[in-house]
């Protein structure tokens, strides 16, 4: 089929018994491009994916992958598309060279045609030289990278990554952030979940912010962070300044310059217009109302300030 | 169909793999019933045992029969353990990305602990054999018990790959498992014959299908044909009904976790 849409998604939802994992979930993504579902832990990234990759049926709405239903034309589905899971789905009795021979086989390829690609794959993902041995001797960085020779093994036209960086090192992580730059070069189409907003920011074309199970806002993490308008200031106090901080606060209220406010533990988080012109008008409240500042920070909107800004509260990055 | 056939032998050539590579389960597999069962029990109890009750001199060929059904036993309930860790690891879930049908990890599962069955049903006779027991009904009477081992085992493999797609956790796996395995065997002829039960123990035992499953292969071993046919005829009566119900139950495990 000839698509101008690589995945539609309508109104989706699922629920665990009473746990609502998704609701209201509407997004398509192009041919083509990166899409990331960036957001903290439990906000129903995986659930997503899942139900996009046909091994979880939706409680309600509407999926269409390259195409097909993923409830209705399930088998189709599965062969267009490849998958990375969460997790370290290995298994520690097979060599990295045996699950890509495994899978080859599930993917009905032929022999010839199989090895040809197994080795091809094994050079992309640097893994030529540990190929043979048992995957319980890998590292985490090649252990994914053996995730992701996995996911490509089919020569899918979409490829779902879920964290695929997640735990691993700066390096192992730019080298990922490259394979994955690769495969949209060789036209593939990528879908990925992230719980880091660097990546989000770098790597995706589009993305969509997901937090307690619904989209808050979607676009480029330009358009996103430009949309937003204004630069961040952030003013951090002393513990002992609770009550000044919050006289600061009131006091932020009626100056010139500024978009909003959010007090934060010790911190107040400012969005204003024209920084030169607000700095020295939030100082000087600051001393009108005794409040002491221990520092200020302010930089250009960040993907953190739209997180901010469209759920109501900071992004927590898991800490590693 | 002939994906299918690449599918079914590429899952369970992966089991055989596995197996191989973990020496010591193995190991383990194949040795514990001949050593712990037929040369150990069967050797300690030779001299308890009571010749009129057991119908032979030879106390270990009266325990062949329940050493055979034993090991299928254990192999069957054992069978969805490796589906249940592909569970936990999410590799089941790369399976089932791919578009395979269905119902190839089943049939390769179910393939691969019939032939370890086989094999080690082959290897205890085999140990039997040296230790004097030499089955009244040859070699044709090795392959019907390999026949009814079979079909026990599907039943037995069906309940625990059920169990391995319902369960929350593998602990309650192999809890469920131990709180069956056991009194299976106690309350079965594996050990003592019926007529040597208390009453009460005797009415259980026929409830359970692993008595009938002993009551046809003992006589393969110790008696001969004219006392084992009607035997096995009616264990494979009963083992067709067993069978049945363990796969109607497992079908919709397996549709419930899978869809
Ligand atoms: N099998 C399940 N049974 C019950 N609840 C579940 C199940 N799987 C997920 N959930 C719940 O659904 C919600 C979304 O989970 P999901 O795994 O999609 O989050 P996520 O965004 O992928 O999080 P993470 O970054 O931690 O991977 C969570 O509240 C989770 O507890
Ligand atoms: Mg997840």
């Amino acid at each position: 089929m000839s698509s101008s849409i690589a995945i539609e998604v309508v109104d989706l939802e699922k629920t665990y018994g009473t746990v609502t994992a998704i609701q209201d979930l509407s997004f398509t993504v192009l041919p083509g491009e990166i899409f990331g579902l960036l957001g903290p832990n439990g906000a129903g990234k995986s659930t997503t994916l899942r139900i996009l990759i046909t091994i979880l049926p939706p409680t309600r709405g509407q999926a269409r992958v390259w195409g097909y239903d993923v409830v209705k034309e399930a088998d189709a589905v599965r062969q267009v598309i490849g998958y990375v899971p969460q997790e370290r789905a290995i298994d520690r009795f097979l060599t990295g060279r045996e699950h890509l021979l495994l899978l080859a086989d599930l993917y009905h390829l032929p022999k010839r045609e199989a090895l040809n690609r197994i080795n091809e794959l094994l050079k992309l993902v640097d893994l030529e030289a540990h190929a043979d041995r048992l995957a319980k001797t890998y590292s985490g960085g090649m252990k994914r990278k053996l995730d992701i020779a996995c996911g490509l093994l089919p020569n899918p036209r979409i490829v779902f990554l879920d964290e695929p960086t997640l735990g691993l090192d700066v390096q192992s992580r730019l080298r990922i952030w490259d394979y994955i730059r690769e495969l949209r070069r060789r036209g593939l189409t990528i879908v990925m979940t992230t719980n880091y907003l660097e990546e989000a920011d770098q790597l995706c074309d589009r993305l969509a912010i997901i937090d307690g199970g619904r989209i808050r806002v979607m676009g480029s993490p330009k358009e996103l962070k430009t949309a937003l308008g204004g630069d961040t200031l952030c003013l951090r106090a002393d513990p002992s300044q609770t009550e000044p901080l919050d006289r600061l606060h009131a006091a932020l209220k009626t100056l010139p310059f500024i978009r909003d406010s959010r007090r934060q533990g010790y911190e107040l988080l400012i969005r204003v217009d024209a920084p030169d012109k607000a700095l020295p008008a939030i100082l000087e409240a600051a001393h009108r109302v005794n409040c002491h500042i221990e520092s200020i920070d302010y930089h250009r909107p960040r993907l953190d300030d739209v997180f901010l800004a469209y759920t109501g509260h900071r992004f927590q990055e898991p800490t590693q | 169909m002939s994906h299918a056939v690449q599918e079914v032998l590429a899952l369970t050539q992966r089991w055989i793999r596995r197996l191989s590579r973990e020496k010591f389960s193995m190991l383990f597999t194949l040795v514990q019933p001949m050593l712990f069962w037929l040369i150990f029990f069967g050797n300690l109890f030779q001299r308890a045992a009571n010749t009129q009750l057991f119908q032979t001199e030879n106390y270990m060929s009266f325990l062949a029969a329940g050493v055979v059904v034993m090991t299928v036993l254990n192999n069957g309930l054992a069978g969805g353990v490796d589906l249940l860790f592909d569970k936990e690891n999410g590799f089941l879930e790369r399976l089932m990305s791919t578009p395979i049908h269905r119902a190839s990890i089943i049939v390769s599962r179910y393939l691969f602990v019939m032939l370890i069955t086989c094999l080690q049903i082959l290897v205890i006779l085999t140990v039997a054999f040296f230790f004097g027991v030499t089955p009244e009904t040859g070699l044709a009477g090795v392959a019907v018990i390999l026949v009814i081992g079979m079909l026990f085992g599907v039943g037995l493999t069906a309940i625990s790959m059920a169990m391995a797609f319902s369960v929350k956790s593998h602990g309650d796996f192999f809890s469920v498992l131990g709180f069956l395995s056991l009194p299976m065997i106690f309350l079965s002829s594996a050990l003592v014959p019926l007529t040597a039960m208390p009453a009460w123990m005797r009415a259980v035992a026929y409830f359970n299908p692993m008595t009938w499953v002993i009551e046809a292969i003992r006589p393969l071993i110790l008696s001969g044909w004219a006392a084992a046919i009607p035997q096995v005829l009616t264990a494979l009566a009963i083992l067709l009904v067993f069978d049945a119900i363990c796969l109607y139950g497992g079908a919709r495990a397996f549709r419930r976790a899978i869809g």
